[in-house]
């Protein structure tokens, strides 16, 4: 059998003194996606920094392909979109400006595209206003559109529903689903349950492993 | 070649045995080194015909400047191992060495200036020397500082690996840069540590000293590296068992 | 990958020409510190002249250090960095089209201020293009290095002072061979000596720095 797309083996995070998980193990297949959950402080975000690669593990390794990490760099950031709980939105740039920069660091987008994408999260109209006069849910719509473009197979999402309204969120749900579907991945981050879940569907709780 | 001893060095166990036996050694030799010189130094060792009896204060002073510039240099080869090799004892190493670095920094500032006294007449003298000394310091200080700011504590080693680097690279160049003002701006008037060759009676109570100092240095090191070790690794059985003995061997 | 500095310098001017206010704050502080030398040792030119290489060079310093501060605050802050740091170009390539952005558009201002500043504590007219070519020189300097304590200290809630105490001692290089170009040109010899070495450290710091800068955005981000 082939090693899994992405794995955690064994894997401790200790942050100030206190260790938020240990011996973590986790493995991810093309169409699976993964909601970590747990309580406030139970490592749910550093669980995703480490699996993007932003942080590094106390003990234990992730794997990309069955190969450590740190050799794969430029294959995992080929294969990445990481959204993290801010997600690199600037307030002075216009939506169609923070866009244009975001893809450009991964594979530049057409005009056309970004247009389309920004249309596809319901902020048609808003394409040259400057970020920081659109509201927080209207910026978070901003950094999603990235899903609706040309966009590589993984996604680690750190808390992508916050403060969408409930449209937003349905939207959300189904498009995450069908990335899934189409053999993408998604890691995810979320308190609320999702109610559109794709076949390849898990949950890791980091609440009840360490009770 | 077989790399296995260089992971071993990398365990902290492992370093809590090994150091725990060779801290009586550096300790002791550091003891008798020290003594020694210093008896020989400022008892037995003839009178500089300038100076005096206060020259006899470069046995410390000049013991304190080697070390305080090795220690930086040992920085930045410990950052560089914790960065490249991510061992995390070298992490371990560069945050206890630095304000040892600093000490002997202070200490050879603090000679330094009361050697200028009856030298130069006054406290302090912008010589290229004891300037250099004094960024030397100020560096220190910048290391400590920042692994004092950040609080994770993996962070904090890193960064000051960086800062580490950065500043090795950098003091060669202050360190020409400053003897190049030095020079330009106060023509060379008394230089005391490039006179022609001293007598074997007076270098050979220096470099003593300088064995003692860097005897000293060692078993400081080892002594705070351990500590550390034990705090850091307060989680595992074997140093809980180690606490718990020391506290039954001292109740 | 060129393209990926080019579109990121583009990105950078246009933040920072939509707060011009945040462009003109070291400017004025350069501005201030070199009026308050007047005021504290007392309006004679013959003194003035005497001091002003070093007053000139310290003021621009601690300018250019100011400024930095808040160089990756914001995009530490907005999640900009770690986007950089998950993105395929190398790190070291995307700081250095933004620390040449930063200096372009306010390093630059305060080369280009200088005379002005100079001929106003007594510099004569014809040490002038001395102190435009050090500062030319020297500022990339102060900036780079600068970025890698401004790196360091990104996560860190008052990373103001420590800073300074971080990158002050580095600049002390910069600050000899500036002050000494400039009090050489005004002693009436030539500079030339001095304005190569800052070339060298410039050339040295280009290449250099950005490793460290770089490395230094990946521990404030994996912190």
């Amino acid at each position: 059998m082939s090693s899994p797309f992405l794995e955690a083996v064994s894997l401790s995070c200790e942050r100030d003194w206190r260790l938020l998980f240990e011996k973590l193990d986790l493995s991810l297949l093309p169409g699976q996606m993964l909601q970590v959950a747990g309580p406030n402080g139970s490592g749910k975000t550093s669980l995703l920094r480490l699996l993007a690669g932003l942080m590094q593990p106390t003990a234990g390794e992730v794997r990309l392909s069955g190969r450590p990490l740190r050799e794969q760099r430029a294959e995992l950031a080929r294969n990445l979109l990481w959204i993290g709980h801010a997600a690199g939105i600037k307030g002075l740039l216009t939506a169609e400006e923070n866009l244009a920069w975001l893809c450009a660091l991964h594979r530049p987008a057409s005009r056309e595209a970004i247009w389309q994408a920004l249309a596809a999260v319901g902020l048609r109209g808003f394409e040259d206003v400057p970020c920081h006069t659109l509201s927080a849910g209207q910026q978070r719509r901003v950094a999603l559109a990235r899903l609706y473009l040309e966009a590589p197979p993984l996604w680690i999402l750190d808390e992508p529903f916050t403060a969408l309204d409930r449209h937003g969120v349905a939207q959300l749900e189904a498009h995450l689903s069908a990335h899934c579907t189409g053999g993408g991945m998604v890691v995810l981050t979320t308190h609320h349950s999702l109610t559109e879940r794709p076949a390849g569907y898990h949950e890791l709780d980091l609440g009840q492993r360490a009770a | 070649m077989n790399w296995t001893w260089f992971h071993k060095l990398g365990s902290p166990k492992w370093f809590y045995e090994i150091g725990g036996r060779w801290l009586p050694w550096f300790g002791w030799a550091a003891a008798i080194l020290l003594l020694v010189g210093t008896v020989w130094g400022l008892a037995f060792a003839p009178q500089d015909y300038q100076q005096g009896n206060s020259f006899r204060i470069i046995y410390i002073h000049v013991p304190a400047a080697f070390l305080a510039q090795s220690i930086y240099v040992m920085l930045a080869a410990a950052g560089l191992v914790g960065l490249v090799w991510k061992m995390k004892l070298a992490d371990v190493a560069l945050q206890q060495a630095a304000p040892i670095g600093a000490w002997m920094s202070f200490i050879a500032l603090l000679t330094g200036a009361v050697w200028g006294k009856p030298t130069w007449g006054a406290w302090w003298v912008w010589d290229a020397r004891l300037t250099s000394m004094l960024i030397l310091l100020f560096l220190y200080f910048g290391i400590i500082a920042l692994g004092q700011a950040i609080s994770n504590r993996d962070s904090a080693a890193k960064a000051c690996a960086v800062l580490a680097i950065v500043g090795v690279v950098n003091i060669p160049i202050i360190k020409y840069s400053v003897e190049w003002w030095n020079t330009l701006h106060q023509p060379a008037t008394f230089k005391i540590t490039e006179k022609p060759a001293m007598p074997a009676e007076m270098w050979l109570p220096l470099l003593v000293m300088v064995l003692g100092f860097y005897c000293f240095f060692a078993a400081v090191l080892i002594m705070r590296m351990r500590l550390e070790v034990l705090r850091r690794e307060a989680r595992a059985s074997w140093a809980k068992a180690e606490v718990r003995a020391l506290v039954e061997k001292h109740a | 990958m060129s393209n990926v500095f080019a579109l990121l310098f583009r990105r950078e001017a246009r933040l920072l020409c939509r707060r011009p206010a945040e462009l003109a704050n070291p400017l004025v502080f350069f501005a201030i510190v070199i009026a308050l030398f007047p005021l504290a040792v007392g309006p004679e030119s013959q003194l003035l002249q005497s001091i002003s290489p070093g007053l000139v060079w310290v003021a621009a310093l601690l300018a250019v250090l100011l400024s930095l501060d808040g160089l990756f605050r914001s995009d530490f802050e907005d999640g900009s960095l770690e986007q950089w740091v998950v993105s395929p170009h190398p790190l070291a390539l995307l700081v250095l089209a933004k620390v040449l952005a930063h200096w372009v558009f306010s390093g630059l201002a305060l080369v280009l201020l200088a005379p002005l500043l100079g001929l106003m504590l007594g510099l004569p007219a014809s040490t002038l293009p001395v102190l435009l070519l050090s500062l030319l020189l020297g500022t990339p300097v102060l900036s780079l290095l600068g970025a890698v304590g401004a790196a360091l200290t990104v996560g860190l809630k008052r990373g103001g002072l420590l800073l300074a105490l971080l990158i002050l001692p580095l600049y002390i290089p910069v600050l000899i061979l500036g002050s000494g170009a400039l009090q050489a040109a005004l002693q009436g010899l030539p500079a030339a000596g001095h304005l190569l070495w800052l070339a060298s450290l410039t050339a040295l710091s280009v290449t250099l720095t950005p490793f460290a800068i770089a490395a230094g955005l990946t521990i404030s981000v994996g912190e």
